[in-house]
């Protein structure tokens, strides 16, 4: 069977049904209104109308379509089945087994005959013949670039059809960026999951006609929601010009855009079937809505600081409430306050977003410097950036330029080698520096590399002894060397060039990344280069921090720096008098006592806290008198006169008005670790 | 390799979808109804169903309701072998649960897009 040719399977099935339509017509003569005959009769046309085509039979399957209709009005009891109708149609099937069987002999007119006839009985037989495939538009001229919003039906994915698949043939169009739209989603525990909620946008370049794209959808084009239109129209309206007319090229498709496609808010508050139609002013304030969202606004950088300080007042005053809302017993308004709370973290996030830049802009800047400064020293080097894309506060990335410019400057000067040198050492003439930016939690790390001759130790030590910065002996540590190097006026250049060697650098580079919150690392491999590391907070305004209490003055220090809070037990507190270790887990972890650092007056606690924090992999412990908790804090910056203070970085104002310090503490780390090492000496 | 139920009570469309989708790798199950389909789809494991709505026994209506009840048949394609006339039954078919449909007459090349369309 299966090597059989389907024409002549065909043949020998439309003979089959034939004499079906047959006897069906001569049954349905003698009983009239028998459901059962006439859906056969009906089947049988219909087959014969289907293949035909297909296997080559035009003519017979032009005509059966339209004695099929006539008969489909019958079979829909619209018109009425008369015995004229019935001798009709035999001779209609008549006329079909010829045209299928020896279509050479078919009378043309004969047939036209019978459809005439057919036509008179039922009135708009011929009408329906005009059906067929909606003529594609005429290709456009060149690529356009469409916006294409979709939301499928809740229930496609049950229906078969693969979200996915759609967007790669959308894909497959042209070059698209595909977004998804996430915002209907629903609460974990309203969540179907065998429903569809994403949505998609598409911005798509592609040069094939408005149709082409919507055939994409067509299986599910009835039930969707499709949104498709020029980018040239959705500037159009940007521009004040009517957003619905924008957004309309050809007002028959987008009628048929509009009808039967809910809106995003009536989606989400009714299942997707039985929806109604948008209504204009629903249409008009999606368009709306979608002009928003590509469009951006060129605002003057200080009414985005002018923002952020509102919403630190703000972040202040809502702490304020929360504190007062903590006392009330009215649970209205602590459901209010809550409700607030949450509003103005999401405020505090999205103002803090708008500030974020990429730090490519930055990064562009050095080409000129690399290129310039390797020219003057007669070094050849490139420049290498990766994560231009990362993103980082505003006034950040301006505050970046100078320590950058200074350590690509030394890599260049100290660090990459003659290209002679170079040669020597194996290594290809051309110096490479890399500069990179990531994100790494709340932390942006952008790093500097070189693959130079790396620093020199020996000589570095050696410079440090002769400044007394060092015992002739000590042990010194890679880390605590690399430190020395941030000491002001420390350089080890036999000679000051014009570039570097004054050492008046890095400890401005050090006080710039350490006013920004931030730290420095550096690791070093002899005879293959440098890496800088500078770590920065994502923002400088405000921070999560933790709040703890020493004597009567309260204390925030960032949460991302806290490791963790133990207690100190009065007889531990006894016994760690005289060296101020704290074993955790093993390890040795000196620790400050707040109490003595500030000169606290106040009766301790009995029980003494101790709060791990971290910094630059290195831990310090300091005790204090109670943990408060978590607190959002905005970040004020100290006058000139408190400034040198380097205990702190900063005060906040609390809920109730007081003001707070807030810890440095990379500072109380290094100097945690100091004490460490002196005690170690004295021992 | 993708398998395929056919399910049409006239041979001759059966067989034009089995020789356009054995030449395309395909692996191709035939049934002449919906009954017959039903109990194909529960025995063999299909990628998709291709189906003709109008059929004796059981009707292709029926044949995507009772398809769609099998937990195993959620989310399989259905495809409708439908004619321009079928508008109204077509829609009908979708609500009930089906895909997309292929209109007759259909080239070979048509039948291949609508399934890569469907299945990749």
């Amino acid at each position: 069977m299966s090597t059989a040719d389907p024409k002549k399977m065909f043949e020998q099935e439309a003979q089959d049904h034939l004499a079906t339509l047959e006897s069906a017509l001569r049954d349905r003569s003698g009983v009239p209104g028998d459901r059962t005959l006439i859906d056969t009769a009906f089947r049988a046309l219909h087959t014969i109308k289907g293949s035909g085509a297909m296997f080559g039979f035009e003519p017979a399957a032009a005509f059966t379509h339209h004695v099929e209709t006539a008969f489909d009005k019958v079979r829909q009891g619209k018109a009425e089945s008369s015995p004229e109708l019935i001798a009709l149609a035999l001779r209609a099937r008549d006329h079909i087994q010829v045209l299928i069987e020896r279509p050479e002999e078919a009378d043309a007119r004969a047939g036209e005959a019978i459809l005439a006839e057919l036509g008179a009985l039922s009135p708009s037989a011929g009408a329906a013949s005009g059906a067929s495939a909606a003529s594609s538009a005429p290709a456009a001229a060149g690529p356009r670039t469409w916006r294409i919003r979709m939301r499928l039906p809740r229930d496609v994915l049950a229906h078969g059809t693969n979200p996915i698949l759609l967007l790669d043939e959308l894909c497959s169009l042209g070059s698209a960026t595909v977004t998804p739209l996430t915002d209907e989603i629903p609460l974990l525990q309203d969540l179907d999951p065998a429903a569809c909620y994403t949505g998609w946008e598409v911005l798509l370049t592609s040069s094939e006609p408005r149709q082409a794209i919507e055939d994409v959808f067509i299986f599910v084009r009835d039930e969707m929601q499709l949104e498709m239109e020029p980018m040239e129209s959705v500037e159009k309206s940007q521009a004040g010009a009517s957003a619905a007319k924008g957004a309309a090229p050809s007002p028959a498709s987008q009628g048929a855009v509009q009808e039967g496609t809910p809106t995003g808010v009536q989606a989400q508050l009714k299942p997707p079937a039985g929806q109604p139609p948008a209504e204009a002013g629903k249409a008009k304030s999606r368009s709306a809505e979608a002009a928003k969202v590509a469009s951006s606004v060129r605002v003057p950088a200080e009414r985005l600081d002018e923002l952020m300080n509102r919403v630190g007042e703000l972040v202040i005053t809502q702490s304020r409430l929360t504190q007062i809302a903590a006392a009330s017993t009215d649970q209205a308004v602590r459901a209010v306050t809550e409700e607030i709370e949450r509003l103005v973290l999401e405020l505090r996030d999205t103002t803090m977003g708008i500030r974020m830049m990429p730090i490519g802009s930055l990064f562009g800047r050095f080409r000129r410097v690399v290129h310039d400064l390797s020219h003057d020293l007669g070094k050849e080097v490139e420049l290498v950036t990766e994560g231009e894309e990362t993103e980082l506060d505003k006034t950040m990335i301006e505050q970046l330029n100078d320590p950058l410019v200074h350590l690509i400057r030394n890599c260049i000067d100290h660090g990459i080698e003659e290209p002679a040198g170079r040669q020597a050492a194996g290594k290809p003439p051309v110096g490479q520096i890399k500069l990179s930016a990531r994100h790494a939690g709340t932390e942006v790390l952008i790093t500097i590399t070189d693959d130079g001759r790396g620093l020199n130790r020996e000589r570095i030590r050696a410079r440090a002894i002769e400044r007394g910065l060092i015992q002739a002996d000590a042990v010194v540590t890679d880390h605590e060397l690399f430190q020395i190097l941030l000491q002001p006026g420390f350089s080890t250049a036999e000679q000051v060039t014009s570039v570097s060697g004054r050492g008046v650098g890095m400890d401005v580079v050090k006080r710039t990344i350490e006013g920004l919150r931030g730290k420095i690392d550096l690791s070093s491999t002899a005879a293959t280069g440098t890496e800088i590391t500078l770590r920065l907070p994502l923002t400088t305004a405000i921070i999560d921090g933790l709040m703890v209490r020493v004597g009567q003055g309260r204390y925030v220090m960032p949460l991302s720096a806290v490791e963790e809070c133990v207690e100190l037990s009065p007889e531990e507190d006894v016994r760690t008098r005289s060296h101020s270790f704290l074993n955790i887990r093993g390890e040795l972890v000196p620790f400050l006592r707040l109490r003595e650092l500030f000169a606290t007056k106040v009766p301790p606690d009995p029980y003494q806290k101790i709060v791990i924090v971290s910094s630059g992999g290195m831990k310090v412990g300091l005790a204090l008198d109670q943990v408060i908790g978590e607190h959002q804090t905005v970040i004020k910056s100290l006058t000139k006169l408190h400034s040198s203070i380097e205990m702190f970085s900063g005060a906040t104002i609390l809920g109730d008005g007081a003001v707070a310090l807030i810890l440095d503490i990379p500072h109380l780390v290094e100097y945690g670790q100091m004490n460490e090492e002196n005690l170690r000496a004295a021992e | 390799m993708k398998t395929v139920l056919s399910v049409d009570d006239s041979a001759s469309i059966r067989q034009m979808v089995k020789m356009t989708l054995d030449g395309a790798g395909y692996t191709v199950l035939e049934a002449a109804d919906g009954a017959q389909g039903l109990a194909q789809a529960r025995s063999k494991t299909v990628d998709v169903i291709i189906t003709d709505l109008n059929m004796p026994v059981m009707d292709g209506m029926t044949f995507v309701k009772e398809l769609r009840k099998l937990p195993a048949y959620l989310g399989v394609p259905i495809l409708l072998l439908t004619t321009e006339s079928d508008a109204a039954k077509k829609a009908q078919a979708k609500a009930a649960g089906a895909t997309g449909w292929i209109t007759k007459p259909f080239q070979p090349q048509q039948l291949l897009d609508t399934l890569k369309k469907v299945i990749g």
